[in-house]
C-alpha cells in the first residue's frame, strides 16, 4: 500500500468531538475492468479499515469496489484522554498498513 | 488466392464482434439485488424513512470519485446511538458501497467518503440504531462520466 494522509487535531479538550480524516494511496481495482486484450484485471481493494483510540476500536468500515481509488474517510470521535490513534487498512491480500497519530488532551 | 471479403462476411464478423462485446460486459446490479443486499442487513426488519441524510451532488461530472456524506439525527449517547450506516446503490456491478460502524464514542453519527458511480441511479443509506430500528434516506444522482466498468 502507499502513502497515508491522516488529519487528527494535535490537542483537544476532554469531551470535544474531533473530526478525523484518513486517506491512503491505493488503486482500489474493482475486478470489473479488462486489459486491452480482454484479460480481466483481478480485484485488488482495501476491504477493511479500523480506527482505535488507545487500543479501543471507535470506528470501523467495510469497503466494496464502489469506494473510489485512494479511499478517503472522514468521521468523528470524542476526545477522552491523551494517547494514540491507530489506523489500520487491510487489503484483499490480507496485507495491513498501520499508521498512528498522537493526541494530547489539555 | 483469397477472395475479397463479401458484404455478408463483414456483417457476420461484425455481428460476432458485437456479440462478444456484449458477453464480456460486466453485469450490473439491479434494484432487486440492492433490495436483497438491504434485506441481508435488516433481516426483514421494517425500514422507516427519516433521520438519515445523504449529502451528495445531484449532478456528478465524474463518476470515478463522488464525494458523499451520510449523517443521522441521533444524540449518540449510550442509551440512544447509531451503530451502523450502510450505503447501497442500484446500478453499479455490486449493490454494496460501504458499511461504517460507530457508537456513542463517535459523538456524531456522520461519515464522509468518496465513491464510484457507474451510471445515473438512486443511492440508499440505511442506519441501524442501538434499539434495533432501521432508518433510511434515498437520493437520485445523475452521472455524466461513468466509473467502474470502462476498460483500461
Amino acid at each position: 500500500m502507499g502513502r497515508a494522509l491522516i488529519n487528527v487535531p494535535a490537542t483537544a479538550k476532554a469531551g470535544d468531538i474531533i473530526e478525523i480524516k484518513a486517506l491512503v494511496a491505493h488503486v482500489m481495482e474493482t475486478g470489473y475492468r479488462h486489459e486491452v486484450d480482454g484479460k480481466p484485471i483481478p480485484r485488488d481493494i482495501i476491504n477493511h479499515f479500523t480506527c482505535a483510540y488507545n487500543g479501543v476500536v471507535v470506528f470501523e468500515a467495510d469497503f466494496y469496489p464502489a469506494i473510489a481509488a485512494n479511499p478517503f474517510l472522514s468521521f468523528t470521535t470524542i476526545a477522552t484522554e491523551t494517547g494514540v490513534l491507530t489506523f489500520i487498512w487491510t487489503d484483499d491480500k490480507a496485507e495491513k498498513q498501520v499508521e498512528t497519530a498522537r493526541i494530547t488532551i489539555t | 488466392m483469397p477472395s475479397p471479403a463479401t458484404r455478408r462476411d463483414v456483417l457476420i464478423l461484425g455481428a460476432g464482434a458485437a456479440g462478444s462485446i456484449l458477453l464480456t460486459r460486466p453485469s450490473a446490479a439491479t434494484p432487486e439485488q440492492m433490495r436483497e443486499a438491504i434485506l441481508e442487513l435488516t433481516n426483514g426488519a421494517p425500514i422507516r424513512p427519516g433521520k438519515v441524510h445523504i449529502d451528495v451532488p445531484p449532478l456528478v461530472e465524474n463518476g470515478n470519485s463522488v464525494p458523499i456524506t451520510v449523517s443521522v439525527d441521533s444524540p449518540m449517547t449510550a442509551d440512544a446511538h447509531v451503530t451502523l450506516i450502510a450505503l447501497f446503490n442500484e446500478k453499479n456491478p455490486q449493490p454494496n458501497v460501504g458499511t461504517f460502524r460507530m457508537g456513542p464514542r463517535s459523538g456524531k453519527a456522520r461519515v464522509a467518503t468518496r465513491i464510484r458511480l457507474a451510471t445515473s441511479q438512486q443511492l440508499t443509506a440505511i442506519a441501524r440504531l442501538n434499539d434495533g430500528s432501521f432508518w433510511s434516506d434515498k437520493v437520485d444522482v445523475i452521472v455524466t462520466i461513468a466509473a467502474c466498468t470502462e476498460d483500461s
